[in-house]
């Protein structure tokens, strides 16, 4: 009799076993990086409604990081707000709710930067993504996608996005890209092929954040 | 290209060439005829006797299975009616202990009203008038002989005292009738009584007929089931199929109740068991135990049945002595109240979790807020979900009574329908056996067709009085075909 017992509570602990390990697998994590550079800067009010979507949109257990794009961005400083929801519905709406308020009160308290440093960036968003052990590991880029490096800052080495989806929003066309459309074609295919190459496993673009928001999490 | 050409005999003349190969291929194939038909023969013959020989192995699997069924069945039946049978009995018992233990009083009852209205009879019986004395005194009179006033006075006292008397009889004659009218009156309530109680009986005897017709009905199942009759397993069968066409619909019912039940609590689990924990790679650890309190609540409603002897799916708690059996029916009832409670809140919970997640959704998409809550409309909903939660466990429970229907007519249907599946294979694999056995001359005979020219000049040759050779081929080929 006891052998049968400790057999099924064995078998109870594996399955729980299993259960812990599956949570990850389901779980999604977001890195949002919002550029503040120049005139960007003004778009931030766009990047507020963004995540309120992704907000929205999580579920328990997912977790999310809002960071600022400034002239060095590979620093916990640029990290706005960063959170792992509960698994309990009701205190994740709470989480929810409170990570809102921050993320507006950074909003309205947002200045715009020298420099665009979207690579350290990528590498800190990476870091901070792997730490959660999430099953979709995603970057949101919402910037013009145009870097501009401080004097000093090195960022020409390979990068590792492995399995991170990257998703540029709202990459809109500088005074420059009118003139020449294949000055903005030529750096979102930059892009793409950077982080392909870094092992990312999809690049998304998306412009029409009005019917296209959808896309950001790729339908999870 | 090249190795084509390899075969022919004239490499540049391509027609001479297959038509030397085709005269020597026919030349071979006249000559391996009778060895060909044999093979095609054997083969043919081999197939059909084994297709034959499955289909008699599924006849006979199909026979024993019949009659397994037909045992199993009637068995069940068997049960059934002798269940039926005991019902009819314990219910006759019961009128006879209930109704006709009050039949000694009933009877000494009528009797003595019988014995009153008998006496009463007597008593109202028709009382003679006295004899008249005076005509004795007239007789006496009569017989004087000598006249005078003193017989004439006499005869006027008479007369006198004659209508003195016969007043009074009159009086008393009519007070007897009137006595006599009053005890009838009072035996009307008597009669009342005692025609009520001969009704009585009347219905009691009524209602113990109809009970000795049905278990008369009963009883001549259960002797046809006893006797093995093919009338009363085919009733039999037919009964399982609709009790399990019945059974499976009630089933279904009580599926979407449990469905609904399970959309209710499902949500609120989740604040239980946190909302992010699967237990395999698609099933959520939430949905698994909102899952497993349905199934909880559906087996604590077996067990509830089970002990009220509703169902009987379990021989052991139908054989348990009635304390045992009715604690446990106590330890079920309180549990599934306990779940029922435990369901009514979840919906609670889950009215709450909704109501937050929607003022979440309000803030972030900056809409206005929502107007001021309150009132009974919005408490409908709520109190709905929460009747729900503690009623749909309640209504689970009976989904018991179903389950055993579907459990035990569900053998008798796949038994049915698996005799008649054997026997459909069977007939199919003895109709290609029997194609078999007609193909093998069929075969023989297109054989035939691509040798005709040899065979041709044979019959040519044979015809002609040919060789003794030619003639005994002929006479084999045609007693092989």
């Amino acid at each position: 009799m006891k052998k049968h017992i400790l057999a099924a509570l064995s078998i109870l602990g594996l399955l729980s076993a299993g259960g812990c390990g599956d949570t990850h697998m389901h779980s999604q994590a977001v890195y949002m990086l919002v550029d503040t550079s120049g005139t960007y800067a003004k778009q931030v009010s766009k990047a507020v409604k963004i995540v309120n979507y992704l907000l929205a949109t999580l579920n328990p257990g997912d977790s999310l990081a809002v960071a600022k794009v400034e002239s060095r961005s590979f620093t916990e400083k640029d990290i706005v707000d960063k959170v792992t929801f509960d698994k309990r519905p009701s205190r994740a709406t709470e989480q929810k709710r409170a990570f809102k308020a921050r993320i507006e009160a950074f909003a309205q308290g947002a200045r715009g930067s020298a420099h665009t440093d979207i690579t350290g960036g990528l590498i800190q968003g990476a870091e901070y993504l792997n730490e959660t052990k999430a099953g979709i590991k995603t970057i949101v880029i919402f910037s013009d996608m145009e870097e501009d490096l401080d004097k000093g800052a090195v960022r020409d080495f390979p990068i590792h996005l492995d399995g991170i989806r990257i998703v540029a929003l709202n990459v809109t066309k500088l005074g420059s890209d009118n003139a020449d459309p294949r000055k903005y074609l030529d750096r979102l295919a930059h892009w793409k092929a950077r982080v392909k190459k870094a092992g990312a496993s999809e690049w998304v673009m998306v412009n029409d954040l009005e019917n296209n928001m959808e896309a950001i999490l790729g339908g999870h | 290209m090249n190795d084509w050409h390899s075969w022919l005999f004239w490499p540049n003349n391509v027609a001479l060439s297959l038509l030397a190969l085709f005269m020597l291929l026919t030349l071979f194939l006249y000559a391996a005829r009778r060895q060909i038909h044999g093979v095609i023969h054997s083969l043919c013959y081999l197939v059909a006797s084994s297709l034959r020989f499955a289909a008699r192995w599924l006849f006979s699997a199909a026979n024993t299975l019949r009659e397994r069924n037909r045992t199993v069945l009637l068995a069940h039946g068997e049960t059934e009616a002798t269940a039926q049978i005991e019902r009819e009995f314990e219910r006759v018992t019961s009128i006879i202990r209930k109704d006709l233990q009050e039949y000694p009083a009933l009877q000494r009852k009528l009797r003595e009203e019988i014995t009153r209205i008998e006496e009463d009879f007597r008593r109202c019986g028709e009382v003679p008038p006295p004899p008249p004395e005076w005509v004795s005194a007239l007789e006496s009179v009569a017989q004087i002989k000598s006249g005078g006033d003193i017989p004439r006075k006499l005869l006027e006292d008479i007369n006198k005292s004659i209508q003195k008397i016969h007043d009074k009889t009159v009086t008393e004659f009519r007070r007897s009738y009137e006595d006599r009218h009053k005890i009838l009156k009072g035996m009307l309530p008597t009669w009342r009584s005692v025609a009520q109680a001969m009704e009585q009986i009347d219905k009691k005897m009524v209602s113990l007929q109809d009970n000795g017709k049905r278990i008369d009905d009963h009883m001549a199942k259960y002797e046809a089931m006893r006797a093995k009759d093919d009338k009363a397993e085919h009733m039999l069968t037919v009964s399982g199929f609709v009790q399990l066409g019945i059974s499976s619909l009630v089933m279904v019912i009580a599926m979407g109740g449990a469905f609904i039940n399970y959309k209710l609590i499902a949500l609120p689990m989740s604040e239980m068991v946190g909302a992010s924990d699967y237990i395999t790679n698609n099933l959520k650890t939430s949905d698994v135990a909102a899952l497993v309190i349905i199934l909880m609540e559906a087996s604590m409603g077996l067990f509830l049945l089970e002990s009220l002897r509703i169902t009987g799916l379990f021989p052991r708690i139908a054989s348990m002595d009635d304390r045992m059996r009715r604690r446990l029916m106590l330890v079920s009832l309180v549990f599934l109240v306990i779940l029922a409670g435990i369901e009514s809140s979840l919906a609670l919970m889950r009215d709450m979790l909704i109501a937050d997640k929607a003022a979440l959704m309000r803030d972030l998409a900056s809409a206005a807020p929502a107007a001021a809550e309150g009132g009974l409309l919005t408490h409908i909903p709520m109190a709905g979900q929460m009747i729900m939660g503690f009623v749909l466990p309640f209504a689970l429970a009976f989904v018991a009574i179903p389950l055993e229907t579907v459990v035990y007519s569900l053998r008798t249907v796949i038994g049915a329908l698996l005799v008649l599946l054997l026997r459909g294979l069977g007939f199919v694999l003895r109709f290609i056996g029997v194609g078999f056995k007609r193909i093998a001359k069929v075969l023989e005979m297109t054989y035939d067709i691509c040798i005709v020219i040899p065979l041709l000049v044979e019959r040519i040759v044979g015809a002609s009085g040919g060789s003794a050779p030619g003639r005994l081929r002929q006479q084999k080929s045609g007693s092989t075909s």
